[in-house]
Parts: structure tokens; sequence; C-alpha cells
């Protein structure tokens, strides 16, 4: 049997995962949501960004929404492994792309599903961003291009922890990492130390990206270190799921 | 048949430099049950992953229906089927989604799936929880799909990892009865299990595996004859009165730890009467008195470690 048909076999299984298993859902839905309506209401006045918050920090918590899928498929992944079901399909010959990549895909499809509630949310919100079709597209190109990145970087998590426990627990420096970034505030506005983190680690210029595709025309100086980033991250990750896949049993 | 459904040789497998398996040889004839027996840790689990091409081994062949595990996997998947030592179902599926996804993953074309699924549910007794999450079913029912799933591909050679640990005296029976009409289809089976029962009950042929060397092989009798025969178990309640007993019962085995001497003895009332009326001459009382007919149990702590008695003792 193909590997081609083996996904979609797989695919199918991750999706009726998460259609019966909603609290995954919710909890990567719901809490953007929450964060934004908390951002925005509690602390949204605090911060001069000069443009209004709701515009400087949606795209922020887009990214943040990717994040919060991780958990759901790290755990999903490391179930997999430790109950023996990724034996029984090594066993079967299912190809290892087969079992990965059906998981990468239902994490990436669920972010989209999140962020597609979190932009709806926004709206109602004031959120106004100036894009045009060109640039709506890239800043999907570059959310799932992220997802990706960090689906496979999950995965791998997912392959190596111990237990469901520590494979959730593993994702949370990735949930975290948008906070220290410029995602809710702008970098020049932390404290020495944390603004040089904020202005160097890879969610800084995948945000201004983003931000820099939903309000004009993004700047290369983003751009180019942004897709750096997420091809680097998704290159470690699939190599790194990859090996443990293969030596793991 | 004679030809041999496993055959393994001068396997060995380290993780980093931890010797897991020491020089393993095995050979299991076609359509025989064949059981691995050891204490936790002793590489039982390791033994059926390289079996089953999950990991690759140090050194040594192994050959499974007649292919090579290392080079040959591929072919050597086509002929097994696995139960691994946890139950791998997927629990936000039902039982027949379960089956099914083994259906979609295997060559079974549509049609003779649909049926091969409902035979499976049928024949494991599932029929009326097909249609419910495997999350709802007792640890019997999960073991019981687990080999169901195992089935679907029609495999010749099976593996199954400790099937019946942790089950209720009654779902080990009825695993015991559909291991045994597996084996009345001309299935082979590799069977690990940490119940000397069990290998009793199912095993053509023993291996006993501890800290990762075969220490014993054979048949159930040819296991039991490698130990001493009937004797008598005496149980003291101070190292005095086991010292003092000792001292009198010449030929007697100690166990110190129980505070208990092994007396051999034919079993006869004569015989007995005498052991006892020898304790009595030297006004030495036993707390408990039994006379024992050596099982499995005795041929496994002979063999095996110090180390293993007190997880056997479980």
């Amino acid at each position: 049997m193909s590997t081609k048909s083996h996904s979609i076999v797989m695919l199918r299984r991750n999706f009726k995962h998460i259609a019966r298993n909603p609290t995954s859902v919710f909890n990567a839905v719901l809490m953007p949501i929450v964060i934004m309506l908390m951002f925005v209401y509690m602390f949204g006045d605090a911060f001069n960004v000069g443009v209004d918050y709701i515009d400087y920090a949606t795209p922020g918590l887009m990214l943040l929404a990717v994040c919060y899928g991780l958990g759901a498929t790290a755990t999903a992944v490391n179930s997999d492994m430790t109950k023996g079901i990724i034996n029984r399909f090594k066993v079967m010959h299912v190809s290892r792309g087969a079992v990965l990549t059906g998981h990468v895909v239902a994490s990436v499809l669920t972010n989209l599903v999140a962020i597609a509630a979190l932009v709806g949310v926004a709206f109602l919100l004031g959120f106004s961003p100036s894009a045009s079709l060109v640039g709506w597209l890239g800043a999907i190109g570059i959310i799932v291009l992220l997802g990706f990145a960090a689906g496979w970087l999950t995965v791998a998590l997912g392959l190596s922890a111990k237990s469901p426990e520590t494979a959730g627990l593993a994702s949370v420096p990735l949930v975290m990492l948008p906070f220290f970034s410029s995602a809710i505030v702008p970098a020049d506005k932390m404290g020495p130390g944390l603004r040089e983190f904020a202005e160097y680690q890879p969610f800084t210029p995948i945000i201004e990206t983003l931000r820099g595709f939903l309000n004009g025309t993004p700047s290369s100086d983003d751009v180019i270190p942004a897709l750096a980033w997420c091809v680097g991250i998704a290159l470690v990750g699939y190599l790194w799921a990859r090996s443990t896949f293969t030596k793991r049993a | 048949m004679t030809s041999s459904a496993i055959a393994v040789s001068g396997l060995r497998k380290a993780y980093k430099d931890k010797v897991v398996l020491d020089g393993i040889d095995l050979d299991v004839p076609a359509g025989t049950i064949f059981s691995l027996l050891g204490p936790n840790g002793a590489g039982k689990t390791t033994t059926v992953n390289v079996l089953t091409t999950l990991v690759k081994a140090d050194g040594g062949t192994v050959r499974i229906a007649g292919h090579d595990a290392a080079t040959e996997a591929r072919a050597v998947r086509a002929a097994i089927g696995v139960t691994g030592q946890f139950a791998a179902v997927d629990e936000l599926l039902t039982g027949r989604e379960n089956l099914q996804l083994m259906v979609d993953l295997s060559q079974v074309p549509g049609k003779d799936g649909t049926r091969v699924v409902t035979e499976l549910l049928e024949r494991f007794d599932l029929v009326e929880s097909a249609q419910k999450s495997v999350s709802t079913y007792s640890g019997g029912m999960r073991r019981k799909l687990d080999l169901a799933m195992t089935l679907v591909g029609g495999p010749r050679i099976i593996f199954l990892d400790e099937p019946t640990t942790g089950l209720d005296p009654r779902s080990r029976r009825t695993m015991w009865s559909i291991i045994r009409d597996l084996v009345a289809d001309g299935v082979t089976i590799f069977l690990t299990t940490q119940y000397l029962e069990e290998a009793d009950q199912l095993a053509d042929r023993i291996a006993v595996l501890d800290q990762g060397r075969l220490v014993a092989q054979g048949t159930p009798d040819e296991l039991k004859r490698q130990i001493p025969g009937t004797h008598v178990r005496l149980r003291f309640t101070t190292v005095a009165e086991l010292d003092a007993a000792a001292r009198v019962l010449t030929g007697a085995t100690r166990d110190d730890e129980a505070l208990a001497l092994r007396v051999p003895s034919d079993g006869g009332t004569a015989s007995l009467r005498a052991l006892l009326d020898r304790l009595d001459e030297y006004a030495i009382s036993a707390e408990g008195f039994s006379v024992q007919t050596p099982d499995l149990d005795d041929v496994f702590l002979a063999l095996t470690g110090s180390r293993t008695q007190e997880v056997s003792a479980k």
C-alpha cells in the first residue's frame, strides 16, 4: 500500500481524535481569545504602541494561537508512542512519513481554526488591518509555515518524551516564547537583557513579518530572518523526529 | 511441520554500555507455542522488539519465516503480528473503528475488510461493545481487541508480549483459550510471560531468560526434572530452631530468608512419620509443614538469581 493512502488513513484518524476530544481544541481555540480579551481590556491602555493596541496585538496573538495548539499535539504524539500504537504501525510497515505527517497536518489545521476564531473576535473588538489580498495571503503563508515548523519540532518533542505529561510540559517553552517577543509589548519597552533576548529570538521577526503583511508591506529585514527561522526550526524538528521515530521502540 | 518459524542465533543487544541480551539462541518450529519466561528487566521485551524488526540487534542473526529480520524487514513484517506489552489500541476510536483502521492499513480490500472486522468482533465476543469508545473498555476487553487487531492481516507468526499481565483470572483464561485456538489453526506463537503457570499451560517449549541470558530451555516437563523432586518444607519461627533442625536433618537445604528447611522426601506416610519423629526426638517444633511437588516456580527460582525472587513472589 502506498505512503499516500496510508497518510490519508492516518490523517482521518487524527481528525477523529480532534472531533472526539474537544477539550484539547477548546484549549487551543479559547485560550488565545481569553488572553486577547485580557490584554486588550486590562493592559491595552497601559501601553503606548503608536497604533490601536488591538491592531498591534492581534498579529502577536495569532502566533500565540499557533503555539497554544502545540501542547495537544505533543501529548497526542507521545501517547501514540508510549502506548505502543506507533510500534503497531511500524510492524504493519506504515511509513514514518504517514504516521508523523498526520500529526503535523492535524496540528496545522487546528492552528488555522484557532486563528480564524481569534481573528473573528479581533474584528469584533475593532481590529482594522489595512492588508490587501496579497497581504492576507502572505500572512496566512507565514502562519502555515510557522505551524509546520513548530509542528515538526513538537512531534519530535512528543516522540522523545517519557510520558504524555512530560510531553505537554516540553511544549511549554514554545508557548511562553511569544510572551518574550514583540508579540504583546514592543521589544524596546522591555528591560535590559530581556530586550536583547526579545529582539533576537525567532518569534520577533516572524511577528514583525506578520504585522507587515497585515498593515501594508513587510520589511525584508524581518521577512528573511523569519523565513530562515521557520525553515531552520522545521528542519531540526523533522530530522529529530525522523531519527527518534527510527530508533525508539 | 518441522521448519523453523523463528530461528535466532547469538543475538546480542546493548543500550549504551548496558548489555540487555547477551547471546541468545532460539529455535521455534512452525505451529508451536514458545514461551520466553523471565522476571521484569530480564530482556523479554527487547527480544520481542528485535525479533519484530522494531530494534536492530548489535550481533547475531534472526530469521523469521525464513527472512532475515535485519535485511528483509519488510518480508518479516508481512508474516508477523505483534501484540505489545500494553494494549496498543486507540482509545478515542470505537472497537470497530480500531479494527477498520487495521484493515485500512493492511492490504485487505474493501468488502473483505468489512467481513474480517465483523468476524473478529464475533470471535472475540466484542459485538456488543463494537460501537463504544475503547476508553470505556475493561482491561480484558482491551487485550482482546488488541489481539483482534493483530489478527487482521492473518499473520502466521504472532508475538505476544506479556498478553495477560494485569488481567483478572477469568480474562486470563479467556486469553489462554484464544491462544490455543490460534495454534490449532497452525499459527506459531512466541509468548513472553512472567507467569510460570501461563507458560506451563500453553507452551510446547519454554526458555528461561535471566539478565540477558537463556539459563534453561526445554519442555515444561524437562524443566521440572531439572530440580530436586518431591520434598518436605519446614518453616521455623527462630534462627536457633532452624539451626537445630538443620543439624539434625542431614541432606536438607536451608532457606535462611524464609527460615525454612527443604528436606528431600518421597511424600509417603512412613517417611513423613520418621521425619516428624526425628524432630520430636530433639524437641524441635516447626511452625509450618508442607509436602511439595516441584512446579515451575521452583525451577524458576532455582534458575534465576535471588534478585528475581521478590518479583515472582507477587
